[in-house]
């Protein structure tokens, strides 16, 4: 690899000091500049890892990297420019395609390995565009805070998923009867026996039904990056990233509903209808994650920017949700007294980003707060106060965006 | 790092096909952002936790009293099997409540 790693690790988000810059400045401002304001992520440095561009660290090791917001402001997520999430390390940075095999184990009558070219060439080619979010995502603004992985917003990206259906590969192994579920694993193997592999388990059922589950080996028309799970990874469009594995090594049909580690007692939220509880209390039972609930975010003008006055602005962000499709988005300038219509961008599917866009023009001089929420289409929305469980999962709160007109 | 280092090596010696069929990177060391704040028992704590993870998974987390911190070690050891004796994560707790304390 020509270029050097350690290079890379020299720019940094908190240390650039604060810049005297006219509105038109802002908008072309280096990336950093937003971050500075957000106090969860102030002081981490931007990251160029292998394949990657530069994004915002959390951690090394396992490397967990954030995409810069500045990337929202369009519906596909670049592949350098996705975010990365690991749970144990190593992780793994190396596949020979000749070796590499997908197994189709456990419960089936013909169990299967398969090669790179086998998924693309006994399968049916399937795709599908779909968001994959961090069931952590922004779990830094949780109030009470709460542990983990303290990200951002960014630990979320979009992209055009081409593979191979799930429910192909399994009907080609021949699920025998009383299968419950297929579990999931990668080439992520932690050091230490110790320490509970990363394995994640869905219904059969769930599986057989949903024609958009892949294997996928393409993103965004390329070979996965390796740290986004070269060569295949799981796609379960609408739910969280947690079962999206990467780097995908086996698929086992079991006789029972999975419960190691990384589906109980992680990855849980309280068993009622706004999977939330009384901030700061314990959930009396909990299920697994699944699916993802309506976001949408403000990302041009970026939050703490000067406009112009008078002066018409387009606003831009994204929306998305568990895979019902965004309906509508709205935006307010009178810190949500008051809401209009946004202007929706190309339909890419139920499962995908929708671009929206609207043009506003501060009526005088002031300080805005400007805001923005989706509606999807079974009618779901975000609120206006956040929700709270204790492992800081699917948040989902109207988000904010202050911006000085002068 | 030992094993990318061998797998590094063995894409450079497979003939120009093969290694076209493979793909192999090489991952960054550490990150300073993640240094661990001096004090006592800082060097303990920097040996347990590194022996599985960077430490900004440490400096990034909320600020707690050694009731939270003493949660998160046990979890460490309980759940995520970390090889770390009484005495050690005692040293540790007491380490991150004053350095990452409320």
């Amino acid at each position: 690899m020509a270029r050097s790693p350690r290079r890379d690790f020299l720019r940094t988000v908190g240390g650039l000091g604060a810049f005297a810059v006219s509105a038109e400045m802002l908008w072309r401002a280096p990336r950093a500049f937003s971050q500075q304001a957000d106090p969860i992520l102030a002081g981490r440095p931007l990251v160029r890892y292998p394949e990657k561009t530069d994004l915002i660290l959390m951690t090394s090791r396992p490397p967990q990297l954030e995409t810069p917001m500045t990337y929202f402001d369009r519906a596909i997520t670049p592949n350098e420019a996705f975010f990365v999430r690991y749970h144990t390390f190593p992780v793994p940075t190396g596949v020979d395609l000749g070796t590499w095999r997908l197994r189709v184990t456990g419960l089936v009558e013909r169990p299967l390995e398969l090669s790179l070219e086998d998924l693309k060439t006994r399968f049916p080619k399937a795709a599908v565009t779909a968001v994959t979010q961090c069931a952590g995502n922004s779990r830094g603004r949780f109030s009470p805070r709460v542990l983990g992985g303290e990200w951002g917003d960014g630990a979320m990206g979009n992209a055009e998923w081409v593979g191979a259906r799930l429910r192909d590969l399994l009907a080609a192994a021949g699920v025998r009867q009383g299968a419950v579920q297929a579990t999931f694993e990668g080439l992520d193997k932690p050091a230490f026996p110790s320490v509970p592999q990363f394995v994640k388990s869905l219904d059969v059922r769930r599986v057989m039904e949903d024609p958009d589950v892949i294997v996928a080996y393409q993103m965004n028309g390329r070979e996965l990056p390796m740290l986004n799970g070269f060569p295949a990874r799981l796609v379960v469009p609408g739910w969280y990233a947690t079962y999206w594995v990467k780097n995908l090594s086996e698929i086992a049909v079991v006789d029972h509903v999975f419960e190691k580690f990384w589906m109980k007692p992680a990855y849980r939220i309280p068993d009622t209808p706004c999977g939330c509880v009384e901030p700061g209390t314990a959930p009396k039972s909990t299920v697994p994650i699944h699916r993802m609930t309506v976001r949408s975010f403000i990302v041009a003008p970026p939050s703490g920017a000067r406009v112009a006055a008078g002066r018409p602005v387009t606003l831009k962000g994204i929306a998305f949700d568990g895979g019902y499709g965004v309906r509508e988005v709205q935006v307010s300038d009178d810190a949500g007294a008051t809401w209009r219509r946004a202007q929706l961008g190309p339909d890419l599917g139920r499962y995908s980003f929708r671009e929206w866009s609207a043009v506003w023009t501060p009526p005088g001089a002031g300080d805005y707060t400007l805001m923005v929420r989706a509606l999807n289409a079974i009618g779901e929305s975000q609120g206006s106060e956040p929700l709270w469980n204790p492992a800081g999962y699917l948040r989902n709160v109207v988000e904010h965006c202050g911006v000085h007109a002068g | 790092m030992r094993r990318t280092l061998v797998l590094a090596a063995l894409v450079t010696a497979l003939p120009l096909t093969a290694a076209a069929q493979t793909k192999a990177i090489t991952l960054p060391p550490d990150h300073a952002y993640g240094d661990l704040t001096p004090g006592p028992g800082v060097e303990v704590a920097q040996r347990a936790c590194r022996s599985c993870h960077s430490t900004d998974y440490i400096v990034m987390q909320p600020r707690g009293d050694a009731k939270q911190w003493e949660a998160v070690v046990t979890k460490m050891i309980k759940v995520f099997g970390a090889s770390i004796s009484d005495e050690d994560a005692k040293a540790i707790v007491r380490y991150l409540s004053t350095a990452y304390g409320k």
